[in-house]
């Protein structure tokens, strides 16, 4: 258990506490949607706080552990070229491949970068004439505004040597199809709150309606999260689905009008697969035709490149809420930070790097995990 | 990397035709786009992701994040040395 003066205010959080234990009459299993959310989560002891009955069901929001395989087979390949400076984010470099990672292709005299932007990306493509800058463009709708500018930017400035490798995924089709699984136990979801500050809430109403869930935009700190929990469970003991914006002061209803025009013009909706879930209709972004010259798997003829998951890694399953990451028997044995399976225990968001780095000795206790 | 980290705007200038903005994050200074809140003005919080800004925030808003953020150890993570970050975490030296 975790103590409530760990919270930045804790009168207000044992108050938003004790509404949800009054409110909670039933059993609910809701997901956050995001990564960061989950390690707030878990970071905070947010699950073990609240009534027995509620249960958090991890999302698949994070834009690391789902970018598939044979992306990550496609970056190491270019990356490992002798004319390529390939930039990252770091969260990336040790997210495995099929037989290594960036940061062993780094070690072997690949020149991979981190950066902190993608404009730095542009940056060292107007500085290196001579060599083929490529950016790793992953993540959702919160991530794509700053590689769509880069893009435009870089065909403003007629920079030809660079390019995106793009793996950009949405989150509405991603909960579509949750709710579409036959194995589906979620019965309300926390949205992404960064995600909707770009995209606003107008995509959310539809699904709410159609799936019959509560859908609550919802921040990223312990506060905001019990606000969004507290929220999702009044509609669900109502037995309301709609769309609530528990987290107003970033997220206008309409987004970024701006960074949407953007994504418009530079961007078009493409089929995705997801790691460990799957091909997802409409789930994604690809550079629209306007911009299809700066597409790195086509410049580096490595489109065609195809890939099978690993059979031991059941990141498939965490990313889809229907195991918790010890139940894996690999959790925690052949699967840690240091020598991970799969992506999600490799990302500062992904949920098996979360219980291992803050509840790995807690479950090692109860019996329930490997040392 | 979904993190969105609350900064101040301290001093906004074109650069090649693009909005740029310096942005303080309690202390760790960093160069922002803002071409997508184009009308923000120095003094004001913008809400920051890999280097744009997409949202405003009010002060105090900001101010209880970024402390938050900082008794986390999360600003480091974002703003410190990837491979450092990548290294410390594989148990192994940063490649050269």
């Amino acid at each position: 258990m975790k103590y409530l003066d760990e919270f930045s205010n804790p009168d207000l959080a044992r108050r938003l506490l004790d509404q949800i234990h009054a409110a909670t009459t039933r059993p609910w299993a809701m997901m956050e949607v995001c990564g960061g959310q989950t390690h707030s989560i878990i970071r905070h002891g947010i699950d073990q706080l609240l009534p027995d009955g509620i249960e958090m069901i991890h999302g698949p929001g994070c834009p690391v552990c789902v970018t598939p395989l044979e992306v990550i087979d496609k970056a190491l390949a270019i990356a490992a070229r002798p004319e390529v400076i390939f930039c990252s984010f770091g969260d990336m470099l040790r997210v495995p491949g099929s037989s290594q990672d960036l940061f062993r292709v780094k070690s072997a005299g690949g020149d991979v970068r981190v950066v902190y932007s993608p404009l730095d990306a542009l940056k060292l493509a107007r500085e290196n004439p001579d060599r083929q800058v490529v950016f790793f463009g992953i993540g959702f709708e919160t991530t794509a505004p700053a590689n769509a500018m880069t893009v435009y930017q870089a065909q403003r400035l007629g920079l030809e040597n660079f390019s995106l490798l793009v793996s950009h995924v949405l989150v509405p089709p991603a909960i579509a199809a949750i709710m579409e699984s036959p194995t589906c136990r979620v019965q309300a979801f926390l949205a992404a709150g960064h995600v909707c500050s770009v995209m606003g809430t107008t995509e959310y109403p539809p699904l709410a309606e159609k799936y019959e869930v509560p859908i609550v935009v919802t921040g990223f700190e312990p506060l905001d999260i019990l606000e969004g929990i507290r929220r999702t469970v009044l509609q669900l003991e109502a037995g309301r689905h709609q769309l609530e914006n528990a987290y107003p002061r970033v997220v206008p209803a309409e987004g970024n009008p701006a960074a949407k025009a953007m994504l418009a013009d530079v961007f078009t909706t493409t089929d995705r697969s997801w790691r460990g879930i799957g091909m997802i209709p409409a789930s994604g972004w690809k550079l629209s035709d306007r911009y299809a010259t700066y597409d790195a798997e086509v410049r580096f003829d490595v489109a065609d490149m195809h890939t099978e998951e690993s059979a031991v890694c059941r990141s498939g399953e965490v990313l889809q809420g229907l195991i918790k990451p010890h139940e894996c028997a690999a959790f925690g044995r052949e699967c840690t930070p240091r020598n991970p399976l799969g992506a999600t225990m490799v990302s500062s968001e992904g949920a098996c790097a979360a219980y291992f780095q803050y509840r790995r000795l807690d479950l090692v206790e109860a019996g329930g995990a490997h040392a | 990397m979904c993190l969105a980290v609350p900064g101040r705007v301290v001093s906004i200038a074109d650069r090649d035709d693009t909005r740029m903005a310096e942005v303080d994050f309690g202390g760790v200074q960093k160069e922002v786009c803002c071409e997508y809140i184009p009308d923000v003005q120095p003094g004001e919080y913008v809400i920051v992701h890999v280097g744009f800004a997409i949202q405003r925030l009010d002060e105090q808003s900001a101010l209880e994040t970024l402390a938050n953020f900082e008794n986390l150890g999360i600003l480091e993570e974002e703003f410190g040395d990837g491979f450092e970050l990548a290294a410390r975490q594989a148990g192994e030296d940063v490649p050269r």
